[in-house]
């Protein structure tokens, strides 16, 4: 497999797309919760009802009834190597939790990937839509487009008084999990981040790593989500968190501006080091990686870096993840290897990417 | 000024802490800021998430107690004849096993609803369209039955039997419409 055909592969197809605001915010995603409402919660059923969910899930949701709504593919996990799992995980395709403890879990997935439905999770399926940049409520229109072809098909489980029923509590209502991913390089240099942080917690919404619950951020990406599901329509949590993204990338703005004004030699170092290590490195740690393709992409927003684009950044921090990098040496490797693979992996990108612009 | 915390170094971090409303301000160094790490929210730190918290915020639930007290009837016995998940299982694990449970557990849910969703339980957002076509038309016969009890409290009974004959109809085309629903 060539780099090429392979780096092809790495990003899902709105990844190319530079949508608003792309270059502080990475992505918007919205997550549906559903059950279905004659089966029992993943938390409790057995391994039987899961696989009627599945089967269900195979008939009414296959490619024979998908004319509303356009091509999906399914794949289940059971029949999935464990790498090609991991980097379905790495592309944000499909949760850590699925990938690993599923009974019968499954993925639909459209042909751009901007469409996955997760089945057997959590709960029996999660509805995900992701976008380039901050579209929310684009996002949550393509979702609820989605939502309603399913409904047509097999009946969920909602109550008038508490909406979409789920099996955790954290769910119930709207069902929803809107968030964001982003770059925040500005606010972690100059520390605002740790009083940000605790705000943005108060207003009822989360901030993790980048690769969602109980990881920590790597490469200063965030992603902050709605915490509450109940008692708020679908549009005022997406226009809520919409609003507080909105002030965030006016932050992190200020704070890259102050930056180039105050440390403007020392930012440039920083940037261009970082290229340094990026281009001649020969053993590189996914952390160490991170954060030098965090300081990259800061350094091509700045205007510092002209002949490499920024999608060659996101698509790094993607292709150097453990999963990618192995599935790309065609098997699993030592952590040693890895770093080995990992260095030499960024080297023909950047190499390829320059020849690209030269 | 100087660090708070080791009088020596510059301060470069200034934040206002508010405990039991009592306003305190802060101004130390970024080496004591990294040694004092419990003063900031870290981000994701060891696989801390809601989840994990909810079982805990369950049991403590002072709510409980209260409930025990004032019915008759054990709230922890209670057991959804659905799905057969206890109160005690589900305070355990933090999760429904059924849709059935909603209604096996209405009673001790609105505490839980309310820590979670910042006060709120009831929804009041997207109704589904197949279902909600459904959803509609019984409310609507449940706010009838309800004019039709007050007609005949009132021996109003022409016009209680007028009102029948509509619930009766809009009861015939809820069957057609579940019908229609679970034939798309």
């Amino acid at each position: 497999m060539t780099l090429d055909h392979f780096a092809q592969n790495a990003k899902s197809s709105w990844w190319n797309e530079a949508g608003p605001d792309a270059d502080i915010v990475r992505s918007s995603r919205i997550r549906l919760a559903r059950n279905f409402r004659d089966f029992r919660f993943p938390t409790i059923y057995n391994k039987e009802e899961a696989n009627k969910v599945m089967e269900l899930v195979k008939e009414k949701l296959g490619k024979q009834n998908t004319d509303a709504v356009g091509n999906l593919d399914i794949f289940e996990l059971e029949k999935l190597e464990s790498l090609e799992r991991q980097v379905l995980v790495e592309k944000h395709l499909i949760s850590p939790n699925l990938a690993e403890d599923s009974l019968y879990g499954a993925c639909l997935l459209s042909e751009n990937e901007d469409i996955s439905i997760m089945v057997n999770e959590e709960e029996h399926i999660r509805i995900q839509c992701m976008v380039s940049g901050l579209q929310l409520t684009e996002a949550l229109d393509l979702a609820n487009k989605y939502d309603d072809w399913v409904e047509q098909q097999i009946d969920y489980a909602y109550d008038e008084e508490r909406g979409y029923l789920t099996s955790c509590p954290t769910n119930v209502g709207t069902g929803l999990r809107a968030s964001v991913m982003m770059h925040l390089p500005g606010l972690v240099l100059t520390r605002q981040i740790n009083q940000i942080i605790p705000a943005i917690n108060q207003l009822g919404l989360v901030v993790r790593g980048i690769y969602g619950e109980g990881s920590s951020a790597v490469g200063n990406i965030f992603q902050i989500s709605n915490q509450i599901t109940l008692g708020k329509s679908e549009r005022d949590i997406v226009e809520d968190l919409t609003s507080v993204v909105q002030q965030i990338i006016a932050q992190e703005r200020s704070a890259r501006e102050a930056l180039v004004k105050t440390s403007h030699i020392q930012l440039e170092d920083r940037v261009y080091r970082s290229l340094g290590v990026l281009l001649n490195a020969r053993i590189i740690e996914s952390k160490e990686a991170a954060t030098c393709i965090s300081d990259v992409s800061l350094g091509i927003d700045l205007g510092y870096i002209k002949n490499i684009e920024k999608s060659v950044m996101n698509e790094l921090m993607i292709l150097t993840q453990p999963g990618f990098l192995q599935k790309y040496a065609g098997g699993p490797l030592q952590p040693y290897e890895r770093d080995v693979r990992r260095a030499s992996l960024i080297r023909e990108r950047l190499d390829l990417a320059q020849i690209e612009n030269s | 000024m100087v660090c708070q915390e080791c009088n020596q170094r510059p301060a470069t971090l200034h934040f206002t802490k508010i405990i039991n409303g009592e306003k305190k301000e802060i101004h130390i160094c970024d080496k004591c800021a990294n040694e004092k790490g419990d003063l900031f929210m870290q981000n994701g730190s060891n696989g801390f998430s809601i989840n994990n918290l909810l079982a805990g915020l369950l049991n403590i639930e002072p709510f409980l107690q209260q409930a025990k007290a004032s019915t008759l009837t054990h709230v922890d016995e209670l057991k959804c004849k659905n799905c057969h998940l206890t109160f005690k299982e589900f305070v355990h694990v933090g999760k429904f096993g059924c849709a059935t449970c909603y209604e096996t557990f209405k009673d001790s849910l609105d505490p839980i609803l309310k820590r979670v969703h910042g006060g709120n339980t009831a929804h009041v957002g997207k109704i589904p369209e197949r279902l909600g076509e459904s959803i509609h038309l019984r409310k609507q016969i449940k706010d009838l039955k309800s004019e039709l009890r007050a007609l005949i409290d009132q021996e109003e009974f022409e016009q209680a039997a007028l009102m029948r004959d509509q619930i009766r109809s809009l009861e015939k085309e809820d069957i057609a419409a579940k019908e229609r629903g679970n034939q798309p």
